[in-house]
């Protein structure tokens, strides 16, 4: 693994040229961009829709609440909720880290570790979700 | 990580003040970053009074006048005074422009004068552009085709063909952009900077060039090309006029327009 210096001008005595291109292009980077992008657009209408519907279940009990779960609209429309949220956390939240942590042991176990995280988080929301409108007893 | 204060020696201390002659009429107070690497000083502010009934209309005048009648020590890059060469690029009144294109009149107040921000300092106003000219070098910014130009002339482009390369071409390679770009100053080592993007898609867009594919290719990265957050500092300091901020994104669009 290759040292960032943030000195560039004590201890490099080597081609500036070579430094600046330092490994290469990765040829990647265009994906996570792209599906910012994406899951950014996508999330608008959906957030919307879930505010809509929280409003409209204002006051509803349990059953309602598990009943309105069981149609399959509510209930895929929800499950695109959690998953474009948790993707979009995740590709924001490496965008963050990569900017900002020029450490690279701390960098790559950051992004490592707050990948984790959306995922279990993500998991456990697709979970809660299935398992209301799913298998808990509705109308 | 980020650093939020500058080290113990790079602190800016108070400097010296250069009083206007007796009997100046219209007395305007210029506030000058100085560091001398010689003699082991802490940068400081020197504060010069000057007359503008004798001097110029421009900042760079000023400086020009400073250098010549006052402060021979002075020390800042000029060559054309007219806003082609991109030498007197520096930080004045806040901002990333060049001396010798803001009038000393725009700005309300003392008028402070700081080299770009970011870049390491060589001396007083001089910053050092090794990196930002050799990640100018990295994009190959030259004529690339297979194709060999034809044997009794020169390579042609249309009229729409060379309006393509407009708002790209007039860039003077100041830096002004790159050292007023906060992605810049977090990651200056692998993210290219806006300057040297907006001259990496003048190649790309150029009618003539052959390799737009390879560039591509080159900048598909998430540090040299995906730093950009669109923060638009960019195109709010240019000196000219351009967008770098947009040659970026057509640089992102053309990637993603191959991919889908």
């Amino acid at each position: 693994m290759t040292k960032q210096s943030n000195n560039p001008q004590v201890d490099i005595l080597r081609s500036q040229l070579k430094r600046v291109r330092g490994l290469g292009s990765s040829h990647s980077g265009s994906q996570a961009w792209w599906a910012e992008r994406l899951t950014s657009i996508a999330l608008v209408p959906l957030t919307l829709w879930f505010i809509a519907s929280v409003i409209g279940l204002e006051g509803a009990t349990r059953a309602d609440m598990v009943a309105w779960l069981h149609a399959p609209v509510p209930l895929v429309l929800i499950l695109c909720l959690i998953v474009t949220t948790f993707w979009h956390m995740e590709l924001g939240l490496r965008v963050v880290i990569d900017d900002y942590v020029h450490n690279n042991a701390i960098r790559i176990a950051m992004l490592l570790f707050q990948r984790g995280l959306c995922i279990i988080a993500g998991l456990f929301c697709v979970i809660a979700v299935l398992r209301l409108g799913l298998w808990e007893g509705g109308s | 990580m980020v650093a939020f204060s500058l080290p113990a020696n790079s602190r800016i201390k108070q400097g010296k003040t250069y009083r206007a002659p007796a009997g100046a009429k219209r007395v305007r107070t210029f506030r000058i970053y100085r560091w001398n690497p010689d003699d082991g000083a802490n940068p400081r502010m020197d504060t010069y009074e000057i007359d503008l009934d004798t001097c110029g209309p421009m900042v760079l005048d000023a400086l020009i006048k400073i250098k010549n009648d006052v402060d021979s020590t002075l020390t800042f890059r000029r060559s054309c005074r007219e806003g082609i060469c991109g030498s007197c690029s520096m930080n004045i009144d806040g901002g990333n422009t060049l001396a010798c294109l803001k009038p000393i009149e725009d700005i309300t107040g003392a008028v402070r004068i700081t080299p770009l921000p970011h870049m390491a300092v060589v001396k007083d106003l001089v910053p050092d552009l090794t990196q930002a000219f050799a990640q100018y070098r990295a994009i190959e910014p030259w004529l690339k085709a297979d194709t060999p130009p034809p044997p009794d002339g020169e390579r042609l482009q249309s009229r729409k063909e060379r309006a393509q390369i407009d708002g790209l071409w007039e860039c003077i390679l100041c830096f002004c952009c790159t050292a007023g770009c906060p992605s810049y100053w977090w990651n200056g080592e692998r993210y290219l900077g806006p300057a040297v993007l907006l001259q990496a898609y003048r190649w790309i867009a150029e009618s003539r060039d052959e390799a737009t594919g390879e560039r591509l290719d080159a900048l598909n990265d998430p540090f040299k090309l995906y730093r950009c957050h669109t923060i638009m500092n960019c195109t709010d300091t240019c000196p000219k006029g351009l967008n770098p901020a947009k040659a970026i994104g057509a640089i992102k669009q053309l990637i993603i327009e191959r991919q889908v």
